[in-house]
């Protein structure tokens, strides 16, 4: 596949939002918000960084990723499918007892999946292990995670990164999605994790704050993550939770909520107007 | 062989040994090295060690990272943060993804002895056993453990493996035939008036109930279940037919071990009399290992006692 940039990453996204939401709606369930918020990013790893197969989901040297925020497995599905691991029709399935798209990503189930996920707070450390197996094999593959601002408040994450940098996992690149909000409401007063980059610094990691909407920002923070040495790379993104649905953008209550028959119709027009605008500029 | 070693001491030569041939084994600990006995594999293979530190949830999930990348980690602390703490690492990001991760729990039961109730683990078959695919291994003596761990080490899959502190009599390696096999239990000695199915280091206090009991007529069969999940449910079921009663007996909880499981299979298979002999529905103390299971009466003694009540409860 020849690698996307510019706004063909952000045509790729805002389809795959569409794709996400328009699952989430037929589902009646699932988390829009922050699936919504780490698309760009999502979209920019499979579709420009990272080295995958969607003919061979399983090969050896593949790029892994790990959705540590697992509940916005609607976002990781969407990209897979467009990617190329499974039919986007798949998509129309979402938690259905006959499909294989479950609320959450098994790995058992899921080509493209690299790591089962739901549980906040331990999807880090399994990307920790990976990169670290990459280290201790001799194998070149990079892992990459994303955790949510609000998942870091799980005590594991910090074991996660104090061990990341411990091995200097410079093979190893998190994305935090700060998108400000989690279920009971802003970060900022359910649990202030501020100021994050000076503790990550402090933790010893390489730290790249970016608008986390912004593909050319994404595409380089990649870049110098992979140019950084000894060390593991964070990015912090700034992202607006629900992005690209006007009455989901920054309001908890779309956290794990599904947007109803006329919702959605809204939710369609809206990001079908964005996908529109990009096609013809 | 012979002679007594803690089934931990037994784990941490095995590991050195068979290191060589098994280059995908990979050991991980949390600052116990020196009490799980991986000190030794971490001085000979340091390349091949890595120490989480005081972080056991963290540990268990870069072991079920590298098991994805075709590693075969073996994740060492206590059972009671193996099987306590990180239950739910264990559950989510090992089981659930069916993961080639041993989780492997040192310092199981009330043997632990002078640290006391917070780090005496009786919980850990029970929870290890309810987590679907987990495989729940808990050796007898050295012997079995280092046959143990080569059959964990070719076994593609999640597992549980206790091992205990206190140094134990090693019998197995006497026993005619001795074979470990994963999910076999083994018949260490025949009788007809009851069965005894005994786990980790209640095997040989069975032998010695046995012996006891013998004395007054009673002719009891002893089973070595050393995998507790998957059951040997063959072996369990013929020793409900033939002998009428079967005594469980673990180093653990009687809630939901060894005991029950055999109750589950029996009850709904075999009905026959099930006695529990384990650690009653109570937390540990202080005290020696010998003053502690003296105290918690996980003796050939008490054991026996125990046996006498089956037999009182056929027909």
């Amino acid at each position: 596949m020849e690698k996307l940039y510019g706004k063909d990453l952000a045509l790729k996204a805002n389809r795959a939002r569409l794709l996400a939401v328009e699952a989430i709606h037929r589902a009646a369930s699932g988390h829009p918000g922050g699936s919504l918020s780490c698309l760009d990013a999502l979209t920019a790893l499979y579709f420009n960084e990272m080295r995958v197969d969607p003919a061979n989901p399983q090969w050896a040297e593949r790029d892994r990723f790990v959705l540590s925020k697992g509940h916005c497995a609607p976002a990781l599905y969407a990209v897979l499918a467009l990617r190329g691991f499974f039919p986007v029709e798949d998509l129309q399935m979402l938690r259905s007892i006959k499909s294989h798209l479950s609320g959450h990503p098994d790995m058992k189930y899921v080509p493209g999946v690299d790591m089962s996920t739901g549980s906040l707070g331990q999807g880090l450390s399994t990307a920790v292990g990976m990169a670290l197996a990459a280290k201790h094999t001799g194998k070149t593959f990079r892992t990459y995670a994303i955790c949510g601002d609000g998942e870091i408040e799980e005590g594991q994450i910090w074991e996660a990164v104090m061990a990341a940098a411990k091995w200097k996992l410079d093979n190893l690149c998190a994305f935090i999605d700060v998108n400000g909000l989690q279920i009971d409401g802003n970060t900022a007063d359910v649990m202030p994790s501020e100021p994050l980059d000076q503790k990550l610094e402090a933790f010893n990691w390489h730290v790249v704050k970016i608008d986390g909407h912004n593909i050319d920002q994404i595409l380089s923070a990649l870049a110098e993550a992979r140019s950084c040495k000894g060390m593991p790379t964070a990015i912090l993104m700034k992202t607006v939770k629900g992005k690209g649905v006007s009455y989901m953008e920054n309001n908890a209550g779309w956290h794990g909520k599904a947007p109803n028959a006329d919702e959605f119709a809204i939710a369609r027009a809206e990001l079908e107007a964005k996908i529109k605008e990009l096609e013809e500029n | 062989m012979a002679g007594k070693i803690a089934t931990r001491g037994a784990y941490g030569k095995a590991l050195v040994e068979l290191a060589e041939r098994y280059p995908e084994l990979v050991v991980l600990d949390a600052d116990l090295a020196k009490a799980t006995m991986t000190k030794d594999f971490a001085a000979a293979y340091p390349e091949r060690f890595f120490d989480c530190g005081i972080a056991e949830c963290n540990m268990v999930g870069i072991a079920a990272g590298m098991a994805t990348a075709g590693l075969k980690p073996f994740a060492n602390t206590f059972a009671i943060f193996a099987a306590g703490r990180a239950y739910e690492q264990v559950r989510n990001s090992v089981c659930y993804p069916h993961l080639n991760v041993k989780v492997v729990g040192s310092h199981g039961g009330i043997s632990v002895g002078e640290d006391g109730a917070t780090h005496q683990c009786t919980e850990d078959l029970a929870l290890m056993r309810q987590i679907p695919g987990m495989v729940v291994v808990n050796p007898c003596d050295g012997n079995e453990m280092t046959q143990a761990v080569e059959a964990l080490l070719n076994y593609d899959g999640p597992a549980y493996l206790r091992l205990g502190r206190p140094a134990v009599e090693t019998f197995t390696d006497e026993l005619e035939g001795y074979k470990f096999e994963l999910g076999k239990g083994v018949t260490i000695a025949e009788g007809t008036d009851v069965t005894v199915a005994a786990t980790g280091m209640m095997v040989n206090m069975a032998r010695k109930a046995r012996e006891l009991l013998a004395a007054e007529g009673i002719s009891v069969r002893v089973l070595d279940i050393h995998t507790i999940k998957p059951l040997d449910e063959e072996l369990i079921l013929k020793a409900a037919r033939e002998t009428g009663a079967i005594v469980t007996s673990e180093e653990a909880s009687v809630l939901g071990g060894l005991g029950g499981a055999v109750a589950e299979l029996v009850s709904a298979k075999c009905p026959v009399p099930v006695v529990r002999h384990g650690v009653e529905d109570t937390f540990g103390r202080s005290g020696t290992a010998n003053a502690v299971l003296e105290y918690f009466g996980l003796t050939p003694e008490r054991l026996a006692e125990k046996v006498r009540e089956a037999v009182a409860l056929k027909k």
